[in-house]
């Protein structure tokens, strides 16, 4: 019973993990928290959705449904996001990613109705026997999914060309371009990286939780919990703060008297926690202050 | 054969005009020195060069007009820019500093290259993997321009590079530059507080006052000139 509930637990908590993952990438792109990111990925399991109901394989048609949500997110990044960065106009940029948040879920209840449709699971149902313990396939799939996606990304920021030339855009812009580096074009690399991993994130959820226009909003505190705990420019941190925030989730749902209704405020209580003890998160750098 | 031929008419930051009227020139392989007053205006000029300030005039390189490029662009285009205070890349390492340099370049080529510089300069080399913030000062004016070398670049605008060095240091570094710019021929455009070292390896040098260009000529000559001896070599 504990181990099946720490299974679910890491599982939900590796697709928070993976949302706290293009929180990260976006913040770390343009400095800014994008509210949205939870309705581009709700966007991207809509779009799973429907090309499934048109008879495209699951599996074809989440890649399908990345690749949109990359492109998407790029556009959004251009038109709405980068001539507020330039300004540095921070309260103003919050306020579009607010509202692209709000525009896109109108526009999913629009086109897709406020009806509850049905995800077929990426992995099947049924269980698997891990060292005694029925774990279902889901969970193993999606842990598996993840970590294969964090590996990727995580090789291609530490040990490629490009990778280098988005970790300098980060570190320095000025001189990034200085040097050659065209920091827009590895903004909307970040941008389309997050859009991308958003979309896999929401199809992946959307099994359990049912898609329907609210899902991705509880799902959004939880990934922002998680890049809060492990640092708002660390993305292994996300990972990591993601599953904590799923374990704790679970296990407080179900240990705690209550527990159901205590769960939702979990990830406050992380939030708040954490910035009050140590703002930069657990992986994170603190800001420093440039001359 | 690639000269830079700057003709600034204004430019500035915003609603902010900073300089008026500048002209100056570099050819193939010549070393200009800009020297001037704190706020003169000399960092903003090599700003413009990169494409970082707003503009009207004309900026040649060469054929290519370089108003309206953007800066990755005037870097890709062969003009590589040590900016004041050296702009290293903190958290990266020491090697991934240089192949950030070497960004416009081939993979395997700047692979060699950042080799090279980590064998020439074995203060670097030791740290070769460490963050360049852990450098001192000296280390990180000499990694910023051996990153700047990385992209092979025909010019080499350097802001202020002794700035913050101990006399000593600063000494060894323009030996350095010297030496290195002589090697591969590269032009230089040198703004510098340092006014008798700076001379010392510029042909050609301009006095900046408030945005304006006052005095210009052989940096011999310059180096002569009661005026500048005063004003800039305390004398
Ligand atoms: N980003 C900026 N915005 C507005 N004004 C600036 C900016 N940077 C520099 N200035 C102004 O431009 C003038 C010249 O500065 P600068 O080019 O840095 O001079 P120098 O390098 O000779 O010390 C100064 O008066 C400075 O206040
Ligand atoms: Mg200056």
């Amino acid at each position: 019973m504990l181990l099946q509930q720490l299974a679910d637990g890491v599982a939900t908590g590796a697709i928070y993990g993976a949302l706290a993952l293009a929180i990260v990438l976006v913040y770390r792109a343009s400095r800014t928290l994008n509210f949205a990111q939870g309705e581009l990925a709700l966007l991207g399991a809509y779009v799973s959705w429907q090309l499934v109901a048109w008879g495209v394989p699951i599996w074809a048609a989440v890649i399908v449904s990345m690749a949109a949500l990359a492109v998407l997110s790029v556009a959004a990044e251009k038109v709405l996001v980068r001539p507020l960065v330039k300004r540095h106009q921070a309260l103003p940029l919050i306020i579009v990613t607010l509202g692209l948040m709000i525009a896109i879920n109108a526009l999913i209840g629009w086109a897709w109705t406020y009806q509850t449709k049905e995800v077929p699971p990426l992995f099947g149902s049924g269980t698997i026997d891990l060292l005694g313990v029925a774990v279902s396939r889901q969970d193993v799939g999606i842990v598996l999914t993840v970590l294969a996606v964090a590996i990727g990304l995580g090789i291609l920021f530490e040990y490629t060309p490009l990778g280098l030339r988005m970790r300098a855009a980060i570190s320095n812009p000025e001189s990034a371009e200085l040097s050659g580096i065209s920091t827009g074009r590895t903004m909307s690399i970040g941008w389309a990286i997050a859009g991308g991993v958003g979309a896999l994130a929401g199809t992946l959820i959307a099994p359990e939780l049912f898609l329907h226009p609210g899902m991705m909003a509880p799902v959004l505190i939880y990934a922002f919990a998680a890049a809060t705990l492990g640092g708002l420019d660390s993305p292994p941190g996300a990972l990591v703060g993601g599953i904590v925030v799923g374990v704790v989730e679970n296990l407080a749902g179900t240990y705690l008297p209550h527990g159901s209704d205590f769960k939702q405020v979990v990830a406050l209580v992380i939030i708040v926690g954490v910035l009050l003890l140590r703002p930069q998160g657990i992986f994170g750098r603190r800001e420093v202050v440039r001359v | 054969m690639s000269r830079l031929a700057v003709e600034i008419s204004e430019a500035g930051y915003g609603p902010v005009t900073v300089l008026r009227d500048v002209e100056l020139e570099v050819p193939e392989g010549g070393r200009l020195v800009i020297l001037g007053a704190n706020g003169a205006g000399k960092t903003s000029i090599l700003r413009t060069i990169s494409g970082l300030c707003r503009v009207s005039g004309s900026i040649r390189w060469g054929d290519a007009e370089l108003v309206g490029a953007p800066p990755y662009r005037v870097a890709a285009a062969g003009i590589a820019h040590v900016p004041q205070g050296r702009g290293t890349f903190g958290d990266l390492t020491v090697r991934e500093n240089l192949l950030v340099g070497g960004a416009t370049r081939q993979r395997r080529t700047a692979l060699a290259d950042a080799d090279r510089w980590l064998e020439r300069f074995p203060r670097l080399g030791e740290r070769a993997s460490r963050a360049a913030s852990g450098l001192s000062g000296g280390e990180q004016q000499l990694l910023a321009i051996a990153r700047a070398l990385m992209s092979a670049p025909r010019l080499l605008l350097l802001d202020e590079p002794s700035l913050g060095l101990a006399p000593k240091i600063t000494v060894e570094l323009f030996a350095t530059l010297d030496e290195l710019c002589a090697e591969t021929g590269t032009a230089m455009l040198l703004v510098e507080q340092n006014a008798e070292l700076a001379l010392g390896i510029a042909e050609q040098a301009v006095i900046l006052e408030s945005g304006r260009i006052t005095i210009r000529g052989p940096a011999a000559e310059l180096r002569d000139n009661d005026d500048v001896r005063r004003a800039y070599l305390g004398v």
